[in-house]
Formats: structure tokens, C-alpha cells, sequence
């Protein structure tokens, strides 16, 4: 590894009507420097105004996350060593930009509060009884740090306006669908508020996700299954019309 | 009410306060799930007795009140004791999925100084799941939130509370919120330490606040060395290895390969209290046993892959990411890293409320419940306790206070003072200051403390103090790290003059504060350290006695014990 890396990091302040553009800071290396240490350097020696939101620099919070190298990823879990002698950085782009590399992430906060949340299984005698096996299925879901990278990614999201809710949503309807004493069921939610149906899956998402969640194998598909069960399947519809009576 | 903090007491707070009937405002630093309950791993202690049958509240209690090596109030410890099962099973009703026994009631794990196995997890995530189900509770509830808001003053007058004052990050513009009552939950202060496992909101910046509305500061001095931090490579050191590890299994071995903490603890070994366990690493790095990058080895490699996939897939990840270490096949290298603060806010234990009517804390950011020394698993169990009792206690009190507005002169004067810092001529850069602070903080007021170290820290500190006067930064008030750094470091800086002052003065080893030139508990020293604020802006300090335990959980204490208070 060479003893110096240039960190070229897209800057932009939309309120002053600043165009993005690309600066370049030149920054010694230590070993296993991971890119959020490269971003600190320069803001606690070159330039203290570089704004870059971070919290833990574990890979637990979500909170750096942005494009490096143009791959959505998180900045303290990559290693400077593995990017080249040249590494870009540039906000997300599925989110508009606040300043530098910080993207205004609260529409998501709006999507959440549309989900139907947890809605326990009425008089289930106390304490709650959960076999081991069965809580499998929602745990993977319920790692999710929040980093929105599967957002980001998303196709849909990126280029489309439609209502899909996005990947990262998707898990959370998938956690909360797939715990055992849950009573509630999303699907109508997906099919109509939700836009399930815009999702192709094409698995960008899941390849993104920094805590390895299955995103569209495991919490997408079978919630898109669902859907197709009670609304396009003649036997489905029956079925679902009987249990709502 | 104002809850400056979306940690999980802070959360639990508003959670609470909103059942009766209290309009909610949360504001936040970062964004709202990213607070530093997320890194907590290990799990909540709550003495269900799933997994151990003879567990009860009077074993948790009494495991929390001596491991606190008699500093702590018992009537935090007994209320933790006994409210943290009907916290647990109530969290698991908000939606928490907490991992199952063979018979499907929750797990519990073993951790350190914990009598019985009593850690109910979700892998070594519990803090994030915590955190998750507390924060949807909020999302779908009438409480409002405000996020990346900096709160740089709470607004007092006649010893009440009038609410605070603070900087939108986003924005750049300022909010001032008047309101009837104020919980901090601003966590810790770990980052005025070099090496530590707390994240850049963690400065105290909420102890400092308080301080300055006119509450009292107690067991400044005691600071959780966590025993497992990562050092290898040095830009991850101090980053948390969760007691877990040793929880399920996994040894400490010094470089010759000894299984030393046999020599220290041989009854409870890697499971000891966690000063107990810092310092035998500590010494054994000290002496020369320590491995090449200055640590020593924990293994768990002996429970095969599966096990620790499952169990530890966040350890997992850390080591294979950063280090390149598998830890299914390979030893860790570990060394103490900076993690918790038992002291912190004085607040009334019925109540919890400050000395400033209105004023509340709960979480990392209050006292009185650790003592000198934290168990493992204590501190998620506090956030719900106490979370939920502060949110109780301050909406009962909002409900029957007057709001007494902000005035139009205080917003303004605070406004000038962190422009201040974009005016300054040939300033300092902020980050110079917090550097050096923190360099003095792990080199002298670490693990091993004496006299002399104390000393230079506090005249390196008095000299920061003068350099501090010309900290200031360019740009503008939007996302601008160096102006938060700025406003910051000036609490920082008097956290650590009275933290340092508060060691120096304890002469005596205890708990978490160790003393090489007065290695001995002394019974005399049985006493908090309180600091409150002077007319002219300094510290006075006084000393508070422990409040006594009344006879029926005296006798809890076994005679040994109660030799010690």
C-alpha cells in the first residue's frame, strides 16, 4: 500500500446554490485506514467545514453511509486498501443532498409510519411462549442498521416515481409479518399503499446490504408471493374473502 | 416536555410520558435509531429465571450493590432489581424478539459478576432490537422529533426549568423550545478519552448542559474501562468486543500463552466484575506479557463456527472486516478500552429529578445507580427502568407546571455565542484542543491513576482551558463539524477539570477508579463526590454520604459484605 491516497470527494451546498463538485485532498495512510478515517483527516487537518454524517465507526449505526468509488457502501466498513490510489466519494442519489456528503434520509421516516406496526396475537397467556426455531425468519430482518443503501440502490427509487415503499421497507414489513405472534396482515398494505408490484427483483439491494440481509430472497419474495396469493390467485381470492368474514 | 436525547432512555421516556397524556418533543444530535444504545451487544439483565430458577430480584440487587463496591444508592439498585423482568417481558409486547430457550421463554446468558445467568439478548445485538422497538413506538405515536439538533443551552430562571436552546445542524438556523419540563438522556462521555468505544456524540455534552442550568455533577470519577476493546489496526482501537465473548465461553491468555486470569480471579476468572478483569490485563500488559501489539489474546475458537456465527455474528464481522482475523479459527487480540460513565447527573431517586425544578436525567447521563463499578447488562436494564420512570415522573410534573417562556434577549445572547466561534480572529483549530485533551485524559486519569499523572493532566487541562478562549472555525452554522467540535470542547474541558479533580481527590482504590499510591478500599471513603457550579462560573465540590441500606437488604449482604458499609 502506498503511504498516500487521493480522496476526491463530491462538495455541494444546495442552499447557496453551490454546484456539486469534485475536490481533491491528498491524505497519508495508516494501516487498516478505512475511508471514513481518510474523511476525518481531512476535516480535522484540511478542512474543518467537510460535513459527513458518522456515529459509531463500527458498521452498527448506518449513518456513513454513501458511494465510494460509485458502490453504494458504508464508509467505515471500507477499507482504504481495497479502493486504489484514487478513491471517490459521493452522497447518495437516491436522496437529496443537505451538504457534502449528508442526503436528507427523513422521507423515510414518513414511509414507517405507514407501516402497520407490531400487533401481538390477542390473550396469549404470559409470559409469551416463542419456539427457538421460529424466530429465525424475522431476526435476519432485524439486523437492519438503517444505512438506506438498498434504497439508494433501488432502481425504482432512483428513477421512478411510483409508491413503492422500498427494500429497506420491505425487510421491516417481512420482521414484523414473519414474528410468530403477530396478527396482522400486510398484504393488502403491499399491494395497495405499499407498490410491491413496481419491484422487479433484481437483487441490487441485497447485494449492497453491509449486514448481509437476504433482502429480496427471503423478505421480498415471499411477501410479493403473498400478495400474488390473495389478490391474483381465483383460489387465493376465495379463500382471503372467507377468512375476512 | 423537552427529552434532549433519542437514546434508549430517552425513548423509553417519551414512551411513558405520552400515556399520560403529555405532549412529546425528542431532539436528537443524530438521527433518530442511530444513538450509542446500538452498540450495546450483550444483552439486558433482568432476573427472570428462565434459564437459573433460583434467580431473583434480591440476588440482582445485591450483585448490583456490591459490584458497585457500596458507592451506589440503593434505592436505584432495588428498584433496577425489581422493575427490570416487567420491563423485559413489556418490551418483548412492543414488538422485541429476544432469543428463546428449549421451553420458548427468553434466553438468558451469563455475564460478568452476575450471579446467575440472567442476560436476556438478541445475539450480540441487543441494543440495536432495543433501540428498533422503542423508536417504532415513537414513529406510529403523537410524540414529534427533531433530529440532528444540537442543543447548546437549557434556558433556566429562579432555579426552574424554561427550556433550551439549539442549533439545526441541517439548517443551520436555531430552535428555541420553551417547555414546562426537561429530560437529558444524553448518554455519556466517553470521547473525552482517547481510546474508547463510544461514538462522536458521546462528549458529555448533556453533563455539561445541566451543569450549567445549576444541577449537581456526583461520581465524576468513576469511568468503565471496558476489559475487551479491539487494538489491531490502530484505526479501530478501542472499538467494543463484547463481554458475550466471555459470557459463552471464551478465555484470556497472555502472550506466553497463560491463562492468566486463574492468577487473579480463580473463582469467577474471565467472569469477574469488569475492573476486576481490566485491570489483570492491564497489569498483564504492563509487565511485559502482553502480545506484539499490546494487548492480550481472548479465544473462543473452541466453540466451533456454528456457535459462534450465531451467537456472535457482530464479532464475527469485526474482526473478519477490519482485522482480517477469523475468530472461529483464531485468537483476538483485546485491550481495555474507555466505555462507560457511572457518574454523571445527580438526580433524586424517588423522582429523578435535578436540584433545578423541571429538570430531570436518566440513562448513562444520571448517577447513582452503578456505583464505582457497572455490570454488564445493567445499563440496558437502567434505560428501561429509569427511562420509563423519569418519562413518569416528568410528565406528572409537567402536567401540573406553568410554561414560562424563552426571551427574545436570552435567545439572542445565546445566538452570539456560537456565532462567536465563526468570528474569531487567527482561531485554534478545535479539534487541536479535543486531540490533545483526550491524549492527556487516556495517557493520565486511565486504568492505573496516581498523583503525579492526576496533576499533569489537571495543569494540561488548565492550559487547554486559555487555548480554548481562541478556538474558533470558518464556514457556516450548516453541517459544520468544526463548529460542533468547537461548542463542544469548551463542556469537555470542564467535565475533565472536575472528573480529574474528583480522582485526585478520592484517595483510595475503588470499583473502576484505581489508585497505584493508594491501592486499599477505605471504609472513610464510602462517600460521593459532588460538584455544582459557583456564581462565577467554577465548581464548588462537597462530599455526600451514601444513603445507608435499610436492615431487610442489609441483610441481604453477606457478613463479609456488610463489613463494608
Amino acid at each position: 500500500m502506498s503511504d498516500k491516497v487521493t480522496i476526491s470527494i463530491k462538495r455541494s451546498d444546495p442552499s447557496k446554490g453551490e454546484a456539486p463538485h469534485f475536490v481533491d485532498y491528498e491524505v497519508p495512510t495508516q494501516e487498516g485506514m478505512v475511508v471514513l478515517d481518510a474523511v476525518h483527516y481531512i476535516e480535522n487537518n484540511i478542512d474543518p467545514t467537510l460535513s459527513v454524517r458518522w456515529n459509531c465507526k463500527a458498521a452498527r449505526c448506518g449513518s456513513c453511509s454513501a458511494e465510494v468509488n460509485g458502490l453504494p457502501r458504508l464508509m467505515c466498513k471500507t477499507r482504504v486498501d481495497k479502493m486504489g490510489d484514487k478513491i471517490s466519494i459521493e452522497p447518495m442519489r437516491a436522496y437529496p443532498v443537505v451538504k457534502d456528503l449528508v442526503t436528507d434520509v427523513s422521507h423515510n421516516w414518513e414511509i414507517a409510519k405507514r407501516i402497520p406496526p407490531f400487533t401481538p396475537k390477542p390473550n396469549l397467556p404470559k409470559p409469551w411462549k416463542i419456539a427457538a426455531i421460529d424466530i429465525t425468519r424475522s431476526k435476519e430482518f432485524r439486523t437492519c442498521i438503517e444505512c438506506f443503501l438498498c434504497q439508494d440502490v433501488c432502481h425504482v427509487i432512483r428513477e421512478h416515481q411510483s409508491n413503492y415503499l422500498g427494500p429497506k421497507h420491505m425487510v421491516k414489513v417481512a420482521a414484523l409479518d414473519m414474528h410468530p405472534l403477530d396478527s396482522i396482515d400486510r398484504a393488502g398494505f403491499l399491494h395497495v399503499e405499499g407498490g410491491v408490484g413496481f419491484c422487479n427483483i433484481t437483487k441490487c439491494c441485497q447485494n449492497v446490504c453491509p449486514e448481509g440481509i437476504h433482502i429480496t430472497d427471503n423478505a421480498i419474495i415471499p411477501e410479493k408471493e403473498r400478495v400474488v396469493n390473495e389478490f391474483y390467485d381465483p383460489i387465493g381470492i376465495l379463500i382471503h374473502r372467507r377468512k375476512k368474514k | 416536555m423537552l427529552i434532549i436525547g433519542a437514546g434508549g432512555a430517552g425513548l423509553r421516556a417519551a414512551v411513558e410520558a405520552l400515556k399520560h397524556g403529555v405532549k412529546v418533543l425528542i431532539v436528537t444530535k443524530s438521527l433518530l435509531g442511530k444513538a450509542h444504545t446500538v452498540m450495546a451487544e450483550g444483552g439486558i439483565a433482568a432476573a427472570l429465571g428462565n434459564v437459573d430458577k433460583e434467580d431473583n430480584w434480591k440476588v440482582h440487587f445485591v450483585d448490583t450493590y456490591v459490584e458497585g463496591v457500596y458507592l451506589g444508592d440503593w434505592r436505584f439498585s432495588e428498584k433496577l432489581a425489581k422493575d427490570a423482568p416487567d420491563r423485559v417481558l413489556e418490551l418483548e409486547e412492543y414488538g422485541a424478539l429476544f432469543d428463546r430457550n428449549a421451553d420458548g421463554k427468553i434466553l438468558q446468558r451469563a455475564f460478568g459478576a452476575h450471579t446467575y445467568r440472567r442476560l436476556c439478548h438478541v445475539g450480540d445485538k441487543t441494543g440495536l432490537e432495543l433501540i428498533r422497538t422503542l423508536q417504532d413506538k415513537v414513529i406510529h405515536s403523537d410524540a414529534s422529533f427533531l433530529e440532528e439538533i444540537m442543543i447548546t443551552k437549557i434556558v433556566t430562571s429562579g432555579g426552574k426549568v424554561k427550556g433550551a436552546i439549539g442549533l439545526d445542524l441541517k439548517t443551520g438556523e436555531f430552535y428555541s423550545i420553551s417547555s414546562k419540563g426537561i429530560v437529558v438522556a444524553s448518554g455519556g462521555l466517553g470521547r473525552i478519552f482517547k481510546v474508547t468505544s463510544n461514538s462522536w456524540e458521546s462528549t458529555g455534552d448533556g453533563l455539561s448542559l445541566a451543569f450549567d442550568a445549576g444541577a449537581e455533577l456526583m461520581d465524576l470519577e468513576m469511568v468503565q474501562f471496558h476489559p475487551t476493546g479491539m487494538i489491531w489496526p490502530p484505526a479501530i482501537r478501542g472499538l467494543l468486543v463484547t463481554e458475550g465473548v466471555r459470557g459463552d465461553g471464551g478465555i484470556l491468555l497472555n502472550a506466553k500463552g497463560e491463562r492468566f486470569m486463574l492468577r487473579y480471579s480463580p473463582q469467577k476468572k474471565e467472569l469477574d466484575a469488569r475492573d476486576v478483569v481490566a485491570r489483570s490485563i492491564y497489569r498483564e500488559i504492563m509487565e511485559g506479557r502482553g502480545t506484539e501489539h499490546g494487548g492480550v489474546y481472548l479465544d473462543i475458537s473452541h466453540k466451533g463456527a456454528k456457535f459462534i456465527l450465531e451467537k456472535l455474528p457482530s464479532m464475527y464481522m469485526q474482526y473478519k472486516e477490519f482485522s482480517g482475523v477469523d475468530i472461529t479459527k483464531e485468537k483476538m487480540e483485546v485491550a481495555p478500552t474507555t466505555h462507560y460513565h457511572m457518574g454523571g447527573i445527580k438526580v433524586d431517586a424517588e423522582t429523578n429529578q435535578t436540584i433545578v425544578s423541571g429538570l430531570f436525567a436518566a440513562g448513562e447521563a444520571a448517577t447513582g445507580l452503578h456505583g464505582a463499578n457497572r455490570l454488564g447488562g445493567n445499563s440496558l436494564a437502567d434505560l428501561l427502568v429509569f427511562g420509563k420512570r423519569t418519562g413518569e415522573e416528568a410528565a406528572k410534573f409537567v402536567s401540573n407546571a406553568r410554561l414560562n417562556k424563552i426571551g427574545q434577549n436570552e435567545v439572542s445572547a445565546e445566538i452570539d455565542r456560537v456565532l462567536s466561534f465563526l468570528q474569531v480572529k487567527d482561531p485554534v483549530n478545535p479539534y487541536e484542543v479535543f486531540e490533545k485533551l483526550r491524549e492527556t485524559m487516556s495517557s493520565n486519569v486511565g486504568i492505573w491513576r496516581n498523583e503525579e499523572g492526576l496533576n499533569k493532566a489537571l495543569a494540561e487541562i488548565a492550559e487547554l482551558k486559555k487555548t480554548a478562549k481562541n478556538v474558533g472555525v470558518s464556514g457556516s452554522t450548516k453541517f459544520n463539524p468544526g463548529l460542533v467540535t468547537a461548542l463542544e470542547v469548551q463542556g469537555m474541558l470542564n467535565i475533565a477539570e472536575m472528573l480529574v479533580t474528583a480522582a485526585r481527590e478520592r484517595r483510595e482504590s475503588r470499583g473502576a477508579h484505581y489508585r497505584q499510591d493508594y491501592p486499599e478500599l477505605k471504609k472513610e471513603w464510602r462517600k460521593n463526590i459532588v460538584f455544582v457550579k459557583k456564581e462565577d462560573g467554577s465548581f464548588s465540590m462537597r462530599f455526600s454520604p451514601v444513603p445507608e441500606l435499610p436492615p431487610e437488604l442489609k441483610a441481604l449482604l453477606s457478613k463479609e459484605e456488610q463489613q463494608n458499609v
